[in-house]
């Protein structure tokens, strides 16, 4: 009882909603603002479709008007890379070198979309490929780098024969290759196929992939920007950053950062899966509130707004959001930052009540297992650990501090590994915990009333030992058991 | 007391005595038995149709590809081409990479066995070990799995009489789980031989499928149901009217001028501040 009574007395203290800084609302955006007008494969895809749709299109006029001038416009536009982490992409691009000290440069676009929850790229690359290849051939121009390497990931069999078809086509019209667009500037493009690793979508580990070893990461330093592909400076970019760029150099950098909040800027393409009535990919406004976009486009949660659970916003490596914060939040960079998510890929999964959230969330630490790499401790053990006791928080078979050492096994991940997928690793479950302890917890009492016998046997459970993060708990001692709850 | 817990070690003792490595899998602790990285075993075992006394060659096609291939890479960077040359091994030899395969593709790029060894071992669409005609590889990661994945693996286990990770007695089927494979919008969904995916399925659509293949008849590439690609299966809310033909126009001489002009007025304030503090 006086557990439920402090719930409640603290629901009302942090149960605020955060009304996040805008001057107007976002969303609604209009056919003809739309990018990717070929996204469900209306028309052909190829050449001759492509030139329709306007691709192509004085790409000559683009090119001469200099490798500076392409860059100040990608960061006048405020594009932001589409890949996860959001960095600001004419800030990427410029870290390349401008004087060559002999090594040549290469630009890598990473279509390896392994993310759960993702399938925007896959879209571009077999339905609007020439997007992508005069993007390529823009950002590589402006970046001085000799040739281009796309990497698709081994299972995207269909797309692959679409995009070297397309490929070919450019070749043999000239707009690509050498004196690509009769510009004067040579400009390669090749394709590479991956074979099945999630890890190869992490930019080191894919230019590992790509010299034909293991995709096991680097240690960063040394960037890829001085130290890349071969040894030399290379950048490793998105499909969908990359596939945008000729559209705002030729609408302009003005028009796309109209879209979306300060810092925030532009279209995105969103794909909308889990329990909704239209699972769909739609490409939108950036900023527009996450419930808009499920009941503008995706049809709305099966049985109702209210029977939604918890959406994970952006690709399975974001923290969950419970329904409350679903029902104000923003989809962009920073509202999600701000409530301890993230964009990411703009992979909407959504989970309905009927779910299993700890099943749909073990399932995730199945994933991340899976696809460890193996090369530093962290990950490769704790990715096993979490599995493990996931397991047994999905029967039931816990005690309430494991809860705390669980999320405190997550934190001795995140941060400590050589690349960033510990970091994902980790983030899923402090979601669930952040959200839905109230879950678990009930799920362990659950057990411990059918198997009685348990709790006498562990009738001291483990308190949190070794911890930095014993400074701020707050201690509720309930007569006999001694729980230790986060403070919030 | 923890009967998952108990059974483990148990069970892995008796699967050892009794079964061999081709058919119940012994899966690391946490990994119950339901897939396997194109191999359970990470080092190669010697089974009959899998040892040295069996030679691979390319053909003469696969060799001109590989020529091909070799021509995207720097000339002494043969290495990036390993992959490739892995898949064509492995298509040549009826989706199955063998230990001859693997020595001939070092052999052809000049590279240490090992390193080819390394890589078809990391990644997980290398089969090292035989798989049926149709490896229906089912995705069952969060998002298909929220749209009944394991409904539509259940469904296809029951239907051939095998668990998931297993070949059917006629070599026709495998069933494996693999991870996401990109298309979560058209959950549940399955890939075949790592080539055509079979989107939006149900359980029953499952079984008519594996029906269809098993009879040779021509399938459906995509979505199993009246949808569009990643279209809603409600309908489209966006792109409802198309145009024919777009041109975007600029004048990129003038937009060059404006932005000459604002930097050359940004450099001029900068000097004029750093005279300023001085």
């Amino acid at each position: 009882m006086l557990a439920s009574v402090l719930k409640r007395s603290s629901g009302a203290l942090f149960n605020r909603v955060r009304h996040f800084s805008t001057t107007r609302t976002h969303g609604g955006l209009k056919d003809q603002d739309r990018i990717f007008t070929n996204l469900y494969g209306d028309k052909d895809a190829f050449l001759k479709g492509a030139v329709k749709r306007g691709d192509w299109y004085r790409t000559k006029d683009i090119i001469l008007n200099g490798q500076d001038w392409i860059i100040d416009e990608i960061k006048a536009s405020g594009l932001r890379g589409r890949g996860g982490a959001g960095f600001p992409s004419g800030l990427k691009y410029s870290f390349m070198p401008k004087v060559s000290d002999g090594r040549p440069s290469y630009l890598v676009i990473n279509s390896d979309e392994s993310e759960p929850g993702t399938c925007k790229d896959r879209e571009i690359l077999r339905h609007d490929p020439h997007k992508l290849l005069e993007g390529a051939l823009l950002v590589g121009f402006s970046m001085r780098a000799k040739a281009a390497y796309i990497y698709i990931r081994g299972e995207f069999w269909e797309e692959t024969l679409v995009l070297q078809k397309a490929v070919d086509e450019a070749y043999a019209a000239g707009y690509i290759g050498k004196n690509a667009c009769g510009s004067g500037y040579d400009f390669d493009i090749y394709l590479h196929n991956g074979a099945g690793a999630y890890i190869c979508g992490e930019e080191s580990a894919l230019i590992q992939s790509l010299e034909g070893k293991s995709g096991k990461p680097r240690m960063k330093p040394p960037f890829p920007a001085n130290a890349g592909l071969y040894g030399c400076p290379t950048t490793v970019t998105n499909v969908e950053t990359v596939a945008v760029v000729p559209t705002i150099m030729r609408r302009g950098p003005s028009w796309f950062a109209s879209f979306g909040r300060k810092n925030n800027a532009g279209t995105k393409l969103f794909c909308i899966s889990g329990h909704v009535n239209n699972p769909t990919t739609v490409e939108e406004e950036m900023s527009i509130p996450l419930k808009e976009l499920i009941e503008r486009h995706a049809g709305g949660i099966r049985g109702g707004w209210d029977n939604l659970l918890g959406i994970i916003p952006g690709g399975s490596s974001v923290p969950i959001l419970p329904k409350k914060i679903c029902d104000y939040v923003l989809m962009d960079f920073d509202a999600l930052r701000e409530e301890r998510s993230g964009l990411g890929t703009a992979a909407v999964i959504v989970l309905d009540k009927s779910t299993d959230v700890i099943d749909a969330i073990l399932r995730l630490a199945k994933f991340y297992k899976h696809e460890s790499c193996g090369q530093c401790t962290p990950c490769r053990e704790g990715t096993g650990w979490l599995v493990d006791i996931l397991t047994r928080m999905k029967l039931g078979n816990a005690d309430y501090a494991e809860i705390d050492m669980l999320e405190e096994l997550t934190y001795q991940i995140e941060g400590h590994t050589i690349c960033a997928l510990g970091d994902a690793a980790a983030w899923p479950v402090q979601g669930l915990i952040r959200h839905f302890r109230e879950e678990i917890e009930n799920r362990i009492d659950q057990y411990h009333q059918k198997h009685p016998s348990i709790r006498s046997a562990r009738s001291h459970p483990c308190l949190l030992y070794t911890s930095d993060a014993a400074d701020d708990l707050l201690c509720v001692d309930l007569g006999g058991r001694r729980i230790i709850k986060k403070k919030k | 007391i923890n009967a998952e817990y108990m059974g483990k070690p148990m069970f892995r003792s008796i699967a050892k005595a009794f079964l061999g490595p081709r058919s119940l899998r012994v899966m690391p602790r946490s990994q119950i038995g339901r897939y396997f990285s194109g191999s359970v075993y990470v080092n190669h075992r010697d089974t009959e149709d899998n040892n040295d006394h069996l030679p691979f060659e390319f053909t003469q096609e696969n060799y001109s590809e590989i020529d091909k291939l070799l021509k995207k890479y720097p000339s002494n960077y043969k290495k990036s081409a390993v992959i490739p040359v892995l898949f064509l091994a492995q298509k040549q030899n009826g989706n199955f990479l063998t230990l001859s395969a693997m020595r001939k593709v070092a052999k052809v790029l000049e590279i240490p066995e090992i390193d080819v060894f390394e890589v078809a071992s990391f990644y997980s669409m290398f089969n090292r070990t035989k798989v049926g005609k149709y490896h229906l590889q089912v995705c069952a990661t969060t998002p298909c799995m929220l749209c009944g994945a394991y409904d539509v693996m259940g469904a296809a286990e029951k239907h051939l009489g095998i668990k998931a990770g297993e070949t059917t007695a006629d070599g026709l089927f495998t069933i494996q789980e693999v991870e996401c494979l990109g298309a979560c919008v058209n959950a549940p969904m399955i890939q075949i031989n790592g080539e055509h995916v079979y989107e939006d399925l149900t359980p029953e659509s499952m079984v008519a499928l594996i029906e269809k293949l098993r009879k040779g008849e021509p399938v459906k590439n995509g979505p199993q149901n009246n949808r569009r690609n990643s279209e809603g299966p409600q309908g489209r809310t966006t792109l409802k009217e198309l145009q024919e033909e777009t041109k975007i126009e600029r004048d990129f001489a003038k937009a060059k001028q404006d932005w000459q002009a604002a930097k050359e007025a940004a450099a001029a304030a900068a000097k004029a501040k750093a005279a300023e503090k001085k």
